[in-house]
């Protein structure tokens, strides 16, 4: 197991390393970060001055060892635009991108799930045709159009919940949460859904298409025989096998949550990492953009490698294999 | 489990309540305007940046020695009056007595000095605020001498953005100078404030929101009937239009042109439109020899004044204002807005002719290639798509007008941050480009110097820096440095008109138009909406 696990640490930084590459080679197509932040006023020579001052005439290779150098010790240097540390302003911002993670997560399951083995349990019934049809919206639609959808729905047309923000936050010092007052739950009600209502058509269409295999299979049909109650057969044998191709989505889908926050943060105006990351693109903010990017890599890495420790709990036979290896 | 549940039900039920009273705290008699702007609030710190909102949000905080009023006019600011002495060499302002910083620190002529001195220092971006190096002399506690080179007429023209620090706060939170870009920490005056103005900021959540809470102690005659007023910036323009109908919030800023209509028709909010003072344009590269992206090889067509003014005569203005603008731009003859300099009416558009455009290409030596439909030559259009109001679409527009004149325009609509940095200095590396301008200065001069004096090919010197394509007349060069330092007005304003209409007959630009201001109101708010969009607080009233 320890060897696996370290095998894996060593995979991760390799990763790490690649998308920290390819991100810096890529930032120097964005533009330039000193017209964002200078006027009309800054000559020429002051601003050639910043951008020296800045390292940015350095060779590519020289500025990447730098921010490797640097964040190896976590210093991921200061904002371009308001002159913040990186570290901070991410800090500020993580718990509002992994609240909204978070909740999304959990619609997606707690809807997902019970839909589909409803529609596997009884694939005809009217009310499984209609979530077909729902999921299929789900799947097809832009998630940009769907909160704008969701915003004017709930929010213009019946003024039932806001359209933006994160309100009613407690700071508790090292996290700020809105989980704790009805207004932070209301704020976060829509933006969940949005960013949720695409990974809820996934499982769900999974638990179902699983489901519906299961049901065919002959250990379903012996307890079926041995006359244990249908809820018996549904629940604890076969539910829970097909769990453990849900658990992989999950968990690679909670990497995509918080990666594809940005285009629901920016609709929601949610004040999490994607929002600030995509202001620092139109900004060239680099230092916010190669911090973003290597922590998205990381709980990328770090979720695959907890899914996949996941497994061996779930699955024995993995557990067994795992130590043969 | 059954225990761990009720400690569950427990605890959301106080956070409930907790959040119930918490809510309704604040939520008495207050009037709260609720303002969302597309950009954020990146800095307090009123020399930190000179860009339009962030000095228009500073200004409810911070106060000038001048102000201008709803209209424009320079009116006097912390300095009740001045006068101007020595044949222009010297002017004296008396300064306002009794007037206190939010923290209940004196305003005096130190401040003043200091303020002067901050303003120029290392990482200030608004040293262009006292050009010429004037000397601040105190001379006694409420008047300042401020000694020049050469006479300026325009000394205090952008003053009303030039705010005033206080010396003694400013000093003790070791904020003396701006922080430099890569400083590794916020200046102190980049997160918090203390002016004089009639508003102070309570709260500053970057990217999130900034409190502004009335200034029960302000000098000035009150004219709004706010207590507070809450900051957001609101990214996507469809949410924010939402946040307006839903009357989550009062004013958005600003409403996509698409929306209008919409929010018009809505029961509780409508658009206030108004004339900016921002001029968008197009122009050429008439400096190199030979075009950067362009199918004419060893040339540069662009110098042939024929080929400039066939270009011009080729865009249908109205066309662009009535379907790209939906009528909501001013046509302009010229790069600066009538509201800054008025004279500038006299200059009239050349006509929008397609056969006169045909013509001048024709007896520039560029015929259509391969029949009447030919073309006759290729070049790179660049465009920014995400800077000005509808940018990309105009720049198509102008694309499918000139293809009805032959000239086969390869369109580059790039974000914004790619588009400076390819157009602007040092490489200025494009053939034909869209850009907008506002004098920062409120004055014509700055179009001179910025727009159309001659520039290195580097744009270094600081003549000519946004002259991207390299227009270059001597006489506009001489009359630049004429205009400086010309004391009269009307001798002045005479030269500054003389500069333009001889851009006007050379074609260095295509002028487009003023696009107007487009902001949202809820149907209880009343506001002043100045030409320079600046978010101004003390003006509005809320029912």
């Amino acid at each position: 197991m320890l060897a696996f696990i370290l095998r894996r640490i060593g995979q991760a930084i390799l990763v790490l390393l690649t998308v920290a590459l390819i991100s810096f080679s890529l930032f120097r197509f964005v533009g330039d970060p000193t017209q964002q932040m200078t006027s009309q006023d800054t000559t020429l020579e002051e601003r050639l001055q910043i951008r020296k001052n800045l390292g940015l005439d350095d060779p590519v290779v020289v500025q990447f060892a730098r921010f490797i150098g640097n964040a190896a010790r976590f210093d991921f240097g200061v904002s371009y635009q308001n002159r913040q540390p990186v570290a901070k302003l991410i800090g500020d911002r993580f718990p509002a991108t992994m609240e909204l993670a978070f909740a999304s997560a959990m619609f997606a399951l707690l809807v997902g799930i019970p839909m589909g083995v409803y529609a596997g349990l009884k694939p005809n019934s009217w009310l499984a045709r209609l979530f077909q049809t729902v999921s299929l919206v789900g799947i097809s639609l832009p998630t940009f159009l769907i909160g704008i959808l969701l915003i004017f729905i709930f929010s213009v047309s019946f003024g039932l919940l806001p359209s933006f923000g994160r309100q009613g936050v407690i700071n508790l010092g090292f996290w700020s949460t809105g989980f704790l007052t009805w207004e932070g739950i209301r704020s976060l009600i829509l933006p969940s859904i949005t960013l949720g209502l695409f990974q809820m058509t996934l499982i769900m269409r999974l638990v179902r298409s699983e489901m519906m295999e299961v049901l065919r299979t002959d250990y379903v049909k012996f307890a079926k025989a041995r006359g244990l109650t249908p809820r018996a057969v549904n629940y604890r044998h076969a539910l829970k096998n097909t769990l453990i191709p849900v658990i992989t989505i999950t968990g690679l889908q909670l990497g995509s949550i918080i990666a594809f926050a940005i285009i629901t943060e920016t609709v929601f105006q949610w004040p999490g990492m994607g929002l600030m990351f995509l202001q620092a693109v139109q900004t060239v903010d680099i230092p916010i953009m190669s911090a973003y990017l290597l922590l998205v890599a990381t709980l990328f890495v770090l979720i695959n490698l907890i899914v996949d420790l996941l497994y061996a709990l779930v699955d024995p036979r993995i557990r067994l294999s795992g130590k043969a290896a | 489990m059954i225990s761990k549940r009720r400690l569950f039900a427990f605890a959301a039920g106080v956070a409930l309540v907790a959040g119930a009273c918490l809510g309704a705290a604040p939520a008495s008699a207050q009037q709260t305007l609720r303002w969302a702007f597309q950009g954020n609030l990146n800095t307090l710190d009123p020399y930190g940046i000179n860009e339009t909102t962030t000095l228009g949000l500073q200004g409810n905080v911070y106060e000038g020695l001048t102000k201008r009023d709803k209209e424009l006019k320079i009116i006097p600011g912390l300095a009740e009056r001045w006068e101007v002495l020595d044949n222009g060499l010297r002017w004296r302002f008396y300064l306002r007595k009794g007037v206190k910083f939010h923290n209940g620190n004196d305003f005096n002529a130190d401040d003043v000095v200091f303020s002067a001195q901050r303003v120029v220092a290392n990482n200030s971006q608004l040293t262009s605020r006292l050009s010429g190096d004037p000397e601040f002399v105190k001379v006694d506690d409420f008047t300042v001498d401020v000694k020049l080179k050469s006479p300026n007429p325009i000394l205090h023209y952008a003053w009303d953005t030039w705010y005033i620090m206080d010396k003694e706060w400013t000093e003790a939170n070791n904020a003396q100078i701006p922080p430099a870009p890569q400083a590794t920490t916020p200046g102190f005056a980049t997160i918090n404030t203390n002016g004089t103005g009639p508003f102070r900021v309570t709260e500053h959540q970057l990217g999130v929101r900034t409190v502004f809470e009335k200034n029960p102690n302000w000098w000035g005659k009150v004219e709004h009937n706010l207590d507070r007023v809450i900051f957001t910036p609101i990214t996507s323009a469809p949410t924010r239009v939402a946040a307006l109908l839903s009357g989550e919030v009062d004013v958005i800023d600003p409403v996509p042109l698409q929306d209008v209509p919409r929010i018009n028709a809505s029961a509780n909010a409508r658009v206030l439109e108004g004339p900016e003072v921002r001029t968008i344009y197009l122009s050429f590269d008439q400096m190199r020899p030979e075009l950067t992206a362009s199918s004419v090889k060893g040339k540069n067509p662009f110098k042939d004044v024929r080929v400039r003014k066939a270009f011009y005569q080729a865009v249908d203005i109205e066309a662009i204002r009535r379907q790209v603008m939906r009528g909501a731009a001013v046509p302009a003859a010229s790069l600066i807005s009538p509201l800054f300099f008025p004279q500038i009416s006299e200059i009239k558009r050349h006509p929008f002719d397609l056969a006169a455009a045909n013509k001048l290409l024709d007896d520039a030596g560029y015929p259509r290639v391969g029949g009447a439909d030919g073309v006759r030559f290729e070049v790179d259009l660049d465009c920014p798509n995400d800077r000005y109001v509808n940018d990309g679409p105009i720049c198509q527009a102008v694309t499918a007008m000139l293809a009805r004149v032959g000239i086969k325009i390869n369109l580059q609509a790039v974000p914004r941050a790619a588009f400076f940095a390819k157009i602007n200095s040092p490489i200025y590396n494009t053939p034909f480009y869209l850009l907008g301008w506002t004098p920062g200065t409120g004055d014509a001069h700055n179009v001179l110097i910025d727009l159309m004096h001659t520039r290195k090919p580097d744009g270094s010197g600081g003549r000519g820096q946004f002259n991207n394509g390299g227009y270059s007349n001597a006489r506009v060069d001489a009359l630049t440095d004429l205009v400086l330092v010309e004391g009269d007005i009307a001798k002045r304003d005479a030269m500054i008109l003389e500069a333009f209409k001889l851009l006007h007959e050379d074609v260095g630009y295509i002028p487009l138009h003023q696009q107007a201001l487009a902001w949202g109101t809820g149907k209880n708010v009343e506001l002043v909406q100045r030409a320079d969009n600046q978010p101004l607080f003390y003006w509005v009233t809320k029912k």
